[in-house]
């Protein structure tokens, strides 16, 4: 099946007074129609920056695309015009984002920002518009969806906030949903609700879903498949199973071993020691080197080439076998 | 397959990178160094500082009494005998512009000091008693906000004489306000804090709090709104006496000399520039000082 | 709802205005060297009206109630120098001059203001940037006493092309009027720079972009409102410095307006014409401020849920 959304070798740097930071530097993946991608990564990793930046959504001096390719539907957006990449977004690609308290616009009702996109997007008229919106409400569980349309964000919870913002992404029948840590703000009873609803919209729609987020916990509830990112880079990309059972990147191991369980007793919760790199002061090599248990003289040389494990699972470290 | 556990590998082969050596500087030395790196503000401080000493020295650097009268030489442009020419009564305008700084300047300080201090009180007490009288007291600051004190003060003195001490009074009093609010959001910030709760769960009393914890960090913003409080009053006070409600003859600050100044703009400007400019130059001073220390007090950090 | 917010405004008002009057009331009766003071010398003509009009004789509550009673009608009392004219003439003359005064003004400070400072933050750290916010620094720093007098040697006495003083034509107008706005011109120009450049980086922008729309959709139907707000706060102390500010620029223009008049009475101890001014000035500001209540309560729907 052909991916919905590629990117090959992206690369995407702040040129900002301190140096260059790389934020996004040579990262590649694929989603396909349908599927739920997660991608993994802590605060820094690149993770929500790649996505921000070929949707074009972050002030551009300072940042700068430098190289790769972002395919959507096979063709490259990252030559498109402005205008043409204005169409897409908000209609064919959507993004919602962490913060529902503050990402809805205050002093407008929820109704009108709901039909927004369908406006500008389509050529339905208000009427129309305001009646799909009302069943986009419904469809995320807002009870009262008519009455709720007149009312003000500040009115709403902050899961039923969220809510209406998937609600406003969805109006327009998107093909991919970029999901930025759209439960990281919201409490954990309300994280489930928010990701059944995303799991169900999904199976009726067969859109794609990007699910960025740097809790494992909920990658593994709902992807299909799983990228690890750190410090701009991709360390390992493969099937849910791939990553949760047979990860083969340090790194990953690493995550993995320092989420607290609830079901196997633990000891002491091991750490992964050292601090993110500064991006600003990256080499060429591999980015996790100081803190990884297994460096070798040759990660510090160059960034490790790709290893299949697997028919889907790929990792990009010099070790031949998986570490234990 | 030999199963390793994990290492956990501390020692590197590349050094870690260096951050900058920021071992721990206070607040004051470190609002010190910004301030200093803040050029417009830097200069602002400086002048203000010449200012205040040439004021200091005025009587002994002046040329001319400020009230002495030379009725041949009345009008005169800028000359080796009178720096800055003279006025309708032939008097010589550097002299009177040096003086007229040192009321100005006294002026702004001492009603600034007024303001100061009421205001914290005020303040203060808002915000420490806090609840239902906080409210109010605020409420009340709200409205009388929307107030032009100058009319105030006009009112007082056309009531009371023109007497200057009143006049420092009463415009100190026309800038309480803001002052009040800034102290008042402070001490609320700061009374919710954990360490005023250690220092109560440490036995400390009230007033032991708010000496030594609120206090010193409630400084900051008052310094800071000081020196933007004083270009205020130098200026309400040279509004009022442009209108001949402020300083009376034979004293002049600046803006009775401005106002003098006005009247034989056509055939005399250097009368009214020189006045004009210095006030001017006075209040760019005092306000980029002030905006300068509120930016390195700051603790929110550098703008970029 | 947001009624609430402004009957709590309200609250608070009515409370300030009644202390303002009583505080005028007992200024007039009592000050030293005051109109009632009996060492003073009145003359007989001007005895006779203060005495009639204000019932000397009566007790004092029933005084203070016959002013507010007065006050009610809008009616001021009689000069104090003046011995056939009231406040209320002298303020029916002068009123509208100096209300057409502060409108222009108003009109260029929030035309200037708003355009200046709304460019600025379209593009920031240009030109379009540095150039407005310099001057507007100058406008905040300076005072409306020393502004007017330059804006009068450079354009008037030095360029002769507009006239110096007075209040006949229309080019009359625009000197005084400019003079006014600018100080205020200049602070809105930045807090509408402020303003746009805040809600420029909150997330519901971000939002709004990410759904498609033009910069310029975001900025007129997302950016906007909230981006004004700011000014719109400030239009109540703007219009109460504008009528202090007039004082001003009514002496350096020669205007006929109840600021001048105001300055005269102050300097020959006109108590009551001070006094009925002062209070129709505080009137005049309070219902402004609670006009802008009122508008910031539409524009802002959080404020009508606290």
């Amino acid at each position: 099946m052909e991916p919905i959304l590629e990117l090959k070798n992206y690369q995407a740097h702040f040129y900002t007074r301190r140096g260059i930071v790389k934020a996004v530097d040579g990262i590649s993946f694929k989603v396909h129609p349908g599927e739920t991608l997660g991608i993994v990564g802590e605060s820094g990793s690149g993770k929500s920056v790649t996505h921000l930046s070929y949707l074009r959504l972050l002030p551009s001096p300072p940042l700068r695309i430098v190289g790769g390719e972002v395919r959507f539907k096979g063709k490259n957006i990252l030559t498109l015009p402005d205008r043409q990449l204005r169409d897409l977004r908000g209609k064919s690609i959507a993004m919602i984002f962490q913060e529902p308290m503050t990402s809805l616009n205050p002093y407008m009702k929820i109704g009108a920002q709901l039909i927004e996109p369908l406006l500008i997007h389509t050529v339905m008229n208000k009427k129309d518009a305001w009646k799909k919106a009302i069943a986009a409400l419904e469809r995320v569980g807002i009870p009262n969806a008519e009455p709720a349309m007149n009312r003000y964000p500040h009115e709403f919870s902050g899961g039923m906030r969220q809510r209406v913002m998937i609600a406003m992404a969805l109006t327009t029948d998107p093909a991919v949903l970029i999901a930025d840590e759209p439960t990281t703000a919201l409490d954990v009873t309300v994280q489930a609700q928010i990701l059944d609803l995303l799991r169900d919209i999904q199976k009726d729609t067969g859109m794609a879903v990007v699910l960025i987020t740097h809790d494992l916990g909920v990658v593994a509830g709902l992807a299909d498949r799983v990228v690890v990112m750190y410090a701009g880079h991709v360390f390992e990309e493969g099937s849910a199973e791939d990553i949760f059972y047979r990860s083969a990147h340090p790194y990953t191991l690493a995550l993995l071993k320092s989420t607290p369980r609830i079901d196997v007793p633990q000891g002491a919760l091991p750490v992964i020691p050292g601090m993110p790199p500064d991006l600003s002061r990256l080499g060429k090599g591999c980015p996790f080197y100081e803190r990884c248990g297994y460096h070798m003289d040759v990660c510090v040389t160059e960034f490790p080439t790709s290893h299949q494990f697997g028919p889907e699972h790929e990792s990009f470290c010099y070790l031949e076998r998986p570490p234990q | 397959m030999s199963s390793e556990v994990m290492t956990i590998n501390t020692t590197t082969i590349a050094p870690p990178i260096q951050e900058d050596d920021s071992a721990g500087v206070s607040l004051w030395k470190d609002a010190y160094h910004r301030l200093l790196k803040n050029k417009l503000a830097t200069f602002g401080g400086l002048f203000i500082l010449f200012e205040v000493f040439i004021c200091i020295i005025t009587p002994w650097i002046a040329p001319y009494g400020f009230d002495t009268q030379n009725l041949e030489l009345t009008l005169a442009k800028p000359s080796a005998a009178h720096w800055l020419g003279t006025d309708t009564l032939g008097r010589d305008l550097f002299t009177r512009l040096l003086y007229g700084g040192r009321i100005s300047m006294m002026v702004g300080f001492l009603a600034s000091m007024v303001s100061v201090i009421v205001g914290v009180v005020y303040g203060a007490i808002s915000g420490f008693i806090g609840g239902k009288l906080d409210n109010f007291m605020m409420r009340v600051v709200d409205v009388l906000f929307a107030l032009p004190f100058v009319f105030l003060v006009i009112i007082l003195m056309v009531f009371f004489g023109r007497n200057i001490f009143l006049l420092f009074v009463a415009l100190g009093f026309t800038q309480w306000l803001t002052m009040a609010r800034i102290v008042r959001g402070q001490v609320i910030s700061l009374k919710e804090k954990e360490f005023v709760e250690a220092a109560r769960s440490l036995g400390i009393s009230n007033w032991g709090i708010i000496y030594r914890h609120l206090i010193p960090n409630t400084l900051g913003p008052v310094i800071v709104y000081l020196t933007l409080t004083v270009p205020s009053v130098i200026l309400d006070e040279a509004f009022l006496s442009f209108l001949g409600l402020g300083v009376q003859a034979p004293m002049a600050s600046w803006g009775t000399l401005i106002s003098n100044g006005v009247e034989v703009m056509e055939i005399a400007p250097w009368a009214l520039l020189f006045p004009a400019i210095t006030l001017s130059v006075t209040l760019f001073s005092l306000n980029f000082l002030g905006d300068g220390l509120r930016d390195a007090l700051d603790p929110k950090g550098a703008k970029d | 709802m947001g009624l609430r917010y402004l009957l709590g405004r309200l609250a608070v008002m009515i409370p300030v205005f009644i202390v303002v009057v009583t505080v005028v009331f007992f200024m007039i009766r009592f000050a030293p060297g005051g109109p009632f003071d009996s060492e003073k010398q009145v003359p007989p003509d001007i005895l006779k009206n203060l005495n009639a009009k204000y019932h000397l004789d009566e007790p004092l509550v029933q005084q203070y109630l016959r002013y507010w009673g007065d006050l009610s009608r809008f009616d001021l009392g009689p000069s104090f120098k003046y011995a056939n004219r009231t406040v209320n003439e002298i303020i029916a003359e002068s009123l509208p001059v100096s209300a057409e005064l502060g409108l222009i003004s108003l009109v260029w400070a929030l035309l200037i203001g708003v355009t200046a400072g709304g460019l600025a933050a379209l593009k920031p750290n240009s030109m379009f940037d540095y150039i407005p916010m310099s001057f507007s620094i100058l406008g905040i720093c300076l005072p409306t006493f020393v502004i007017g007098p330059l804006f009068v040697l450079v354009f008037a006495v030095w360029a002769g092309w507009l006239p110096v003083g007075g209040w006949n034509t229309w080019q009359d107008r625009i000197l005084p009027s400019l003079t006014l706005g600018f100080a205020y011109a200049a602070y809105i120009s930045r807090l509408t720079r402020g303003g746009l450049m805040e809600i420029r980086s909150q997330d519901f922008i971000r939002t709004a972009r990410a759904k498609g729309l033009s910069e310029g959709r975001v900025i007129v139907k997302h950016a906007l409102r909230g981006g004004l707000l700011p000014v719109v706060s400030y239009l109540g102390p703007a219009m109460a410095g504008i009528i202090s500010g007039a004082l001003v620029t009514e002496q350096i223009f020669n205007i006929p307006g109840l600021g001048r008049f105001f300055i005269q009475s102050a300097v020959n101890r006109d108590y009551t014409v001070v006094m009925g001014t002062s209070l129709l000035y505080f009137s005049l500001i309070f219902v402004a401020n609670f006009l802008v209540d009122i508008v910031y309560v539409f524009l802002d729907p959080r404020v009508r849920y606290e």
